[in-house]
């Protein structure tokens, strides 16, 4: 393993193990996403939505959890005051992939969960294809974090961090939102896997794409 | 990481919110040399201590940091060690484990005895286990201390290197001082010449540009 | 001064020919324009409306090209050229948009039909207004100019997979492009010419907008530099 790997392992650590002796972000998402499908649950009552819409809500959530989650990894540095220790021990590189991989593992998981109590709980969301719809979570997931993750570099070095987080995020995260959306309408409605695979392609190249191009940034965001 | 290790500036200039903070700074520093950076409040001593640890970029000029290794970021990272009020340790583990992540994010190994060791000297061994976060602000920058020299960096820069300590403190301050002088670069930047008992150059921000 | 008479002439002659060249349904004259069934007189908002839209996109093209100028060389005066066609093409965009939707409502019954063009304008809008938002809420010069290059490549990046997109979810109300996805022109000749030179007329106006904007900002910042620029803290 080279030394670049060992730093970046290193960082994604630092992050775990921070949160695990803290807790903050488990609890409070937690309870975010409990609070959104409530919320969701009461204002459909026992109509419930056509599957269309309940596809796109599901999105909503998701990406709202996002926004109160993923930012932490470059804004806790900010407030406590380690960017510059974080700096004098790697190279920007390690950072950002050490902190896109922690996006990484907690966009999943917490989308998983999102998901479950999603399907579990809200009327009328049903899902035929279950193959296309994982992918499309795990894909989107990823995509999400991929997204996310130079956003909060960016923010982090800004005032008003948590109000600008979703609205410099949105624009950039559209493209996946509808692909998904859309992926998992079709789920929804019982498509083979094929006619998904646009929707996935896309989704590929898009993470891709804004991976390679936030790499290729984040030492401008990231050193004075 | 000991050899010969060099810091060349030229002509630095550094500008923040277009106002000048300082120009026209240069020095040649070849191991073993130690500098002191004077000024008065304001005169830019932390932001040029900034640019020497790689943290900051210049706005003009050039700063050169050789040694073994120096040809990768990392490994130029690996050279130097800060002690900085702007600073701050992980207050949510404890001095040891923030040794341990200092090491492992550098790449490196970590050696429990050599960190032990540190942490003694220092005299903080036996609060090693307590997170930071409960420490006095004289311990706290003890923990720096033992944080700026875990990989046993060749430069060693000191920003207000007596800052909150006590007259134990501030001894053990000044035999790590003997001890970089002795072995590779030093870099001291204070209102208190009396903390520096020797230095070789000396850079002061007062004077004009 | 030349230039700008030429602009002003230049611009008055299509606003004039946009609006009164007649329209039949067999061009007959070379200034006839062709009748478009459903459209009608409505197709000349081709000759305005288009035209700002396009500019939208020329110019945040333009503040992209700016703002990596300006990582590349950090010269203070490329931020401000990509802040100022940032500026400009936001007031485009707006135009663009709500001229769509008052065109819409006249062809279409409503103002709002979220088909792929409209919605992309909007997108459009939000990246300039997140652009912005951006830049009031860093007070460091160099770090404002550094961190509105970045969201400006991230956001460049990212617009031609909403392009990719929209296509497959909705199917659009926009009329039959008249410059179809194989470049073949559809347009009657004179109403292509009327077009174009609506095209470069308004390109030359925002240019000149654009450089009043830039130099006007460089004025206002350079006389801020000299007024605090030497003291010492």
């Amino acid at each position: 393993m080279t030394r670049w790997v060992r730093s970046v392992i290193a960082v994604f650590l630092k992050d775990w193990h921070s949160e695990l002796r803290t807790r903050y972000a488990v609890s409070a998402l937690g309870m975010f996403v409990i609070t959104t499908i409530a919320i969701i649950m009461f204002s459909l009552g026992s109509e419930g939505a056509p599957p269309d819409v309940l596809s796109g809500m599901l999105w909503v959530v998701i990406f709202f959890a996002a926004m109160s989650g993923l930012s932490r990894t470059f804004v806790s540095e900010e407030e406590r005051g380690t960017s510059m220790t974080l700096q004098l021990l790697a190279p920007g590189s390690a950072v950002f992939f050490g902190k896109l991989l922690f996006n990484l593992v907690l966009s999943v998981a917490l989308n998983a969960v999102t998901v479950v109590l999603y399907a579990a709980f809200v009327n009328g969301f049903v899902i035929k294809t279950l193959s296309i719809f994982l992918v499309a979570v795990l894909l989107g997931s990823v995509g999400l974090a991929a997204a996310a993750t130079i956003i909060a570099a960016i923010i982090a070095r800004a005032n008003t961090k948590g109000t600008l987080y979703p609205v410099l995020s949105f624009p950039i995260l559209l493209p996946l939102l509808l692909a998904v959306i859309n992926a998992t309408r079709l789920a929804s409605e019982g498509a083979f896997f094929q006619e998904a695979a646009g929707e996935f392609q896309l989704l590929i190249s898009y993470i891709v794409v804004v991976v390679t191009a936030s790499a290729t940034v984040f030492d401008f965001v990231w050193k004075d | 990481m000991t050899g010969p290790t060099s810091i060349v500036a030229k002509e630095i200039r550094k500008v923040f919110n277009r106002r000048i903070i300082f120009e026209r700074i240069s020095f040649a520093l070849h191991s073993p040399r130690t500098l002191v950076v004077s000024g008065r409040n304001g005169s830019g001593k932390s932001t040029l201590v900034k640019i020497m640890a790689g943290v900051l970029g210049p706005s003009g000029g050039t700063i050169a940091l050789s040694g073994p290794g120096s040809a990768s970021v990392a490994g130029r990272l690996m050279l130097t060690g800060l002690v900085s009020p702007y600073l701050n340790l992980y207050e949510e583990f404890t001095a040891e484990e923030n040794l341990r992540l200092g090491m492992a994010i550098r790449g490196l190994p970590f050696d429990r005895a050599f960190a032990h060791e540190l942490l003694r000297r220092v005299g903080l061994f036996t609060r090693k286990d307590d997170p930071v976060r409960a420490y006095s602000s004289g311990m706290k920058q003890r923990a720096k201390y033992a944080f700026a020299l875990i990989h046993r960096p060749s430069v060693l820069l000191l920003d207000e290197p007596m800052a909150n300590l006590d007259a134990e403190g501030m001894a053990i301050v000044k035999e790590i001082m003997v001890d970089q002088r002795q072995n590779g670069i030093l870099v001291v930047a204070t209102n208190d010449l009396a903390d520096v008992d020797r230095f070789d150059e000396r850079v002061d921000l007062n004077a004009g540009r | 001064m030349g230039l700008r008479l030429f602009l002003g002439i230049w611009l008055s002659i299509v606003i004039i020919l946009g609006l009164s060249l007649p329209m039949v349904a067999q061009p007959l004259h070379w200034y006839d324009l062709p009748v478009i069934p459903g459209l009608e007189d409505k197709a000349r908002i081709i000759f305005f409306h288009v035209p700002t839209a396009w500019l939208s996109v020329l110019a945040f093209l333009s503040a992209l090209f700016y703002g990596i100028r300006y990582l590349r060389k950090k010269d203070h005066l490329d931020d401000i050229r990509s802040a100022s066609a940032a500026g400009i093409g936001l007031m485009f965009c707006l135009l663009a948009t709500v001229t769509g939707a008052i065109w819409a409502k006249f062809s279409w019954g409503t103002y709002w039909n979220w088909d792929p063009r409209q919605t992309s304008i909007f997108v459009l809008l939000l990246i300039y207004g997140a652009y912005f938002a951006l830049r009031s809420a860093v007070e460091n010069e160099e770090k404002r100019a550094a961190l509105s290059a970045v969201y400006a490549i991230i956001a460049g990046v990212t617009m031609p997979f909403f392009m990719f997109i929209m296509p497959r979810i909705i199917s659009s109300l926009h009329p039959e492009p008249l410059i179809n996805a194989q470049g073949k022109v559809h347009m009657n000749t004179t109403m292509l010419m009327v077009f174009l030179a609506s095209l470069a007329g308004f390109t030359g106006l925002y240019y000149w907008i654009w450089s009043l904007q830039v130099r006007a900002q460089r004025l206002l910042s350079d006389s801020t530099q000299s007024q605090g620029g030497h003291e010492r803290g």
